[in-house]
């Protein structure tokens, strides 16, 4: 198969005025993916799907991801004037990157047996109605993921033919994959809690700070 | 009744050939060789119930093998698998629509307590927040041999049960409800999220 690179010259090529990023992924991994901008999303997947080079006609996995808000100090060089004198010092700046959805689709070729190259799309932000544009006219088995990260991530697709929640009830409102998720507070006794479930412990009992673990916790005065 | 005749007059009789028995006793033997039970599954837990009632474990031999598929006919639910909050209301009025007298088997961690998705957003931990459960079997899921002992533990129950009196059983008692609130899809979570009158969570218990 050809290379991303490649790939990305040839898509942008084909359709004119495409953006298409390539997203290095450091991980052990190594899977480099593309990123498609929303407007020309649908025709660069239909060159992926249609190029002879290519053929890549099996959509196996669509998915979400959700990256929240984060800040990434850097460690930065500094030229400044101390004492009259000009000395570099470091100083710590920090980054802020604003949160967005993604949804990543994993692309195989049947007729030419390769595989994978991986697209993504991203929202702008993580807001309510947050949008991006359907591949499911492109590949007919991304409708049912598609509408799985609907349902839990809150991701509109665009072009969907029928985009209701697959897995939770119509009348749900909540997100439940979306990171700043958190579940209906129905805790119940457990003998052994630990990790999450010992802080939501915490939450109902009274703390004993005399123990360590699990049994520093008693019955709640009713 | 038993506990009204002399056990050794009883066998003495036996013995000249006649048989001495009561209503209760005729009825209670009819009733508890011949459940019928609801035929649904909701996870792996059906598995091992679709075993139970092939040939290798042979339900029949306790006259359970008579799957129904409409509510109307069964006696017995074994809620076997994992309960989902979309499915719930499903089971319940499932329940509501059967005819009395009616029996629960909560099979499998799933359907007792949630599981190991007891800590998850969207499986109800625990049938036993909208139904009354008869019999709990542990396990996950439980081998066939244990939903057998859970169906001869039922058999013992309705063996027990009395027709009159103070303690007859909750099916011939008109204060007993026989139906019970279905829940509703909220936005958050079902509505409400178990019922108060049967449903007591468990307390911890320390010193």
């Amino acid at each position: 198969m050809q290379s991303l690179d490649e790939i990305k010259a040839r898509a942008e090529a084909a359709v004119p005025g495409a953006k298409i990023e390539i997203v290095p992924n450091p991980g052990p991994a190594n899977q480099p993916s593309l990123l498609l901008d929303h407007e020309h999303a649908g025709a660069v997947a239909l060159f992926l799907r249609d190029d002879p080079a290519l053929k890549l006609d099996h959509c196996s996995n669509v998915t979400g991801v959700d990256w929240l808000d984060r800040k990434v100090s850097k460690k930065v060089k500094v030229k400044k004037v101390v004492d009259g004198a000009e000395k570099e010092v470091e100083e710590s700046q920090e980054e802020f990157f604003p949160g967005y959805l993604e949804a990543v689709y994993h692309l195989f070729s049947m007729t030419l047996k390769h595989g994978p190259v991986v697209i993504r799309m991203r929202t702008a932000d993580r807001a309510q109605g947050a949008q991006l544009p359907s591949l499911t006219p492109v590949w007919r088995s991304a409708e049912f993921q598609e509408r799985e990260i609907f349902d839990l991530y809150g991701i509109k697709f665009d072009g969907h033919p029928d985009l209701r929640r697959i897995l939770m009830w119509d009348e749900f409102e909540d997100f439940p994959m979306r990171k700043d998720y958190r579940e209906p507070d129905d805790y119940e006794y457990e003998p052994t809690p630990h990790d999450e479930v010992l802080e939501k412990a915490k939450q109902h009992y009274t703390p004993r700070p005399q123990l360590d673990g699990a049994e520093n916790l008693t019955a709640a005065q009713q | 009744m038993s506990d009204q005749i002399d056990e050794g007059l009883r066998s003495e009789l036996q013995k000249r050939g006649v048989w001495v028995t009561s209503t209760q006793e005729l009825y209670n033997w009819g009733r508890k060789n011949s459940i019928w039970p609801l035929q649904f599954g909701l996870a792996c837990c059906a598995i091992e119930m679709i075993a139970t009632a092939a040939s290798r474990y042979d339900l029949a031999r306790f006259g359970g093998e008579v799957f129904r598929p409409s509510p109307r006919q069964a006696d017995l639910m074994i809620v076997a698998g994992t309960v989902t909050k979309k499915m719930a209301p499903q089971i319940v009025r499932l329940y509501n629509q059967m005819p009395d007298p009616k029996y629960v088997i909560s099979m499998g961690a799933c359907a007792i307590s949630g599981g190991p998705f007891k800590q998850g957003y969207n499986v109800l931990k625990g049938i036993d927040r909208y139904i009354p459960v008869d019999v709990y079997i542990p396990g996950c899921p439980p081998r066939p041999e244990a939903l057998l002992h859970a169906f001869m533990e039922l058999q013992r129950k309705i063996d027990g049960q009395k027709l009159t009196g103070q303690d007859k059983a909750s099916h011939l008692d008109r204060e007993q409800p026989s139906e019970f609130p279905v829940p509703a899809f909220g936005a958050h979570d079902l509505e409400p999220p178990s019922n108060p009158n049967i449903f007591r969570p468990p307390a911890i218990e320390r010193a």
